[in-house]
């Protein structure tokens, strides 16, 4: 019993840390559309931090847009 | 003219989250910048430059400049002169690839006649089942200087602390998931100098007018954000995005915003991008476009910024862009993109003070439109 409980905490600690070989659902090959550069959530790197800054300065809310500046001029 | 007292991440931050356990592209960027709305014009240049080292390591760096010119609606009606200034950005920052981890470490620094800042930041992604799955977390903290032009015994600090947690999923071979969170903490002086709010003069008498005085802020700031985000590739070779992110704060702001993208590539060359965005918030609980009296003490909060006041904002952009394979030199590929931008902003308590013979109170509420131009020359190597 404790040797089953063993195995069963074991494959859960393995599957948390990422260290066994899962079976990707999609395959290597079936991936050239993820690979596409507009599947990117982030393709301008430099015009979507600056994006991300005008809003910061505008608006109340910050936090989880992916990228920011600070400082500013906004009176 | 420092009023922001948001999150500093850096700019090279921008990357670094949702991304598998590959190095960032190697590339250079230069941009142009135009902000035009309100009574205020913000324009520079901005450049990035990443480079990697033996597949293994990455190093970037950016430089950035906003020339302002304001004459804002705060400006024009608290009696200040419109005033121009500069402010200059640097940072420099590495990423270090081991099996499908990537460790990120940086610096920047934001420099302005009366404000500077100072960002340490660290992040780790780590790829999981088949690459497939890549959770992030990372760290920063900043430093920032507040002064006040024309008051040299004016001095004021504010320590920042972000922590942000992301999860990008591949859900199908044509859609991705990525989930994002991040704390914010603030302490120290949260106001802005030049800022004032207004009261009446006598409250059983609107009509005898209203006074200014300094804003007053509380010390500490806490905020929480979470945004979900959705990317579906299309079989004619176009993408259509969706994501939403909420906003709560101590300050009892409480926003909302949705975006809707859509890609579309033209022949080989041209990628063509269309995106509505919708933002909306509460106002903070010691906000108010009138008050009754003015404050009593430093804990008799006052606040009229119309950043936190009850408003929303939309904006519609439009981007094209158009890259083709180069032979010169380093260079492998070069793009050149031109996006436009315009936000229309609707405040549903705060007034114009411009209409001077109004009742106080019962001014026309402020409303304004603002134009942004990108003109950005990218290079690939």
């Amino acid at each position: 019993m404790s040797d089953t409980v063993t195995k069963l905490l074991l494959a859960a600690l393995c599957a948390l840390g990422g260290g066994c070989a899962t079976e990707p659902w999609v395959k290597p090959y079936e991936r050239q559309h993820l690979a596409d550069p507009i599947m990117s959530f982030n393709r301008d790197p430099l015009s979507s931090a600056y994006g991300h800054h005008v809003y910061q300065v505008r608006e109340g809310a910050r936090g989880a847009e992916g990228g920011a500046g600070g400082g500013c001029g906004c009176n | 003219m420092a009023a922001t007292r948001r999150a500093w991440a850096g700019l090279v931050l921008a990357a670094g989250l949702a991304q598998g356990a590959i190095l960032p592209e190697e590339r250079g960027d230069a941009m142009y910048h135009r902000y035009d709305g309100g009574g205020v014009t913000v324009d520079g240049p901005a450049v990035l430059v990443r480079k990697n080292f033996e597949e293994t390591y990455s190093l970037n760096a950016t430089y950035y400049v906003d020339n302002v010119s304001s004459a804002s609606i705060d400006v024009i009606t608290t009696g200040a002169s419109p005033y121009g200034e500069t402010r200059t950005e640097y940072s420099l920052g590495g990423d270090y690839l081991h099996d499908k981890s990537i460790i990120g470490i940086g610096y920047s620094n934001s420099d302005e006649s009366d404000y500077t800042s100072d960002t340490w930041y660290f992040n780790v992604s780590q790829d999981f089942f088949g690459d497939l799955t890549t959770l992030t977390f990372g760290y920063s903290q900043s430093q920032d200087d507040v002064y006040q032009n024309g008051n040299p015994d004016f001095a004021g600090n504010i320590d920042r602390h972000n922590y942000r947690v992301g999860l990008s999923q591949v859900i199908t071979p044509e859609l991705i998931l990525s989930l994002g969170y991040e704390l914010v903490t603030d302490e120290g002086y949260l106001n802005n100098p030049y800022r004032s709010y207004r009261y009446l003069t006598n409250p059983q008498d609107p009509a005898a007018g209203y006074q200014f005085a300094q804003e007053v802020y509380p010390t500490t700031h806490t905020s929480d954000a979470a945004a979900l985000r959705l990317m579906y590739y299309l079989n004619w070779r176009a993408t259509v995005g969706a994501s939403y992110r909420y906003y709560t704060d101590d300050w009892g702001i409480d926003g909302n915003t949705f975006a809707l993208t859509y890609t579309h590539t033209l022949y080989d060359n041209w990628i063509f991008d269309i995106e509505y965005r919708y933002y909306e918030q509460s106002a903070a609980n010691f906000y108010s476009d009138l008050f009754q009296t003015p404050s009593q003490d430093s804990k008799d909060y006052r606040g009229r910024d119309k950043e936190l006041s009850n408003f929303n904002d939309q904006t519609l952009s439009l981007q094209l862009s158009y890259s083709r394979p180069v032979s010169y030199r380093f260079a492998d590929r070069a793009a050149l993109s031109m996006r436009w931008d315009r936000i229309w902003f609707d405040y549903e308590d705060f007034r114009n003070l411009e209409d001077t013979a109004a009742i106080p109170g019962e001014e026309p509420l402020y409303n304004f439109e603002a134009d942004i131009y990108r003109l950005v020359f990218t290079l690939w190597y």
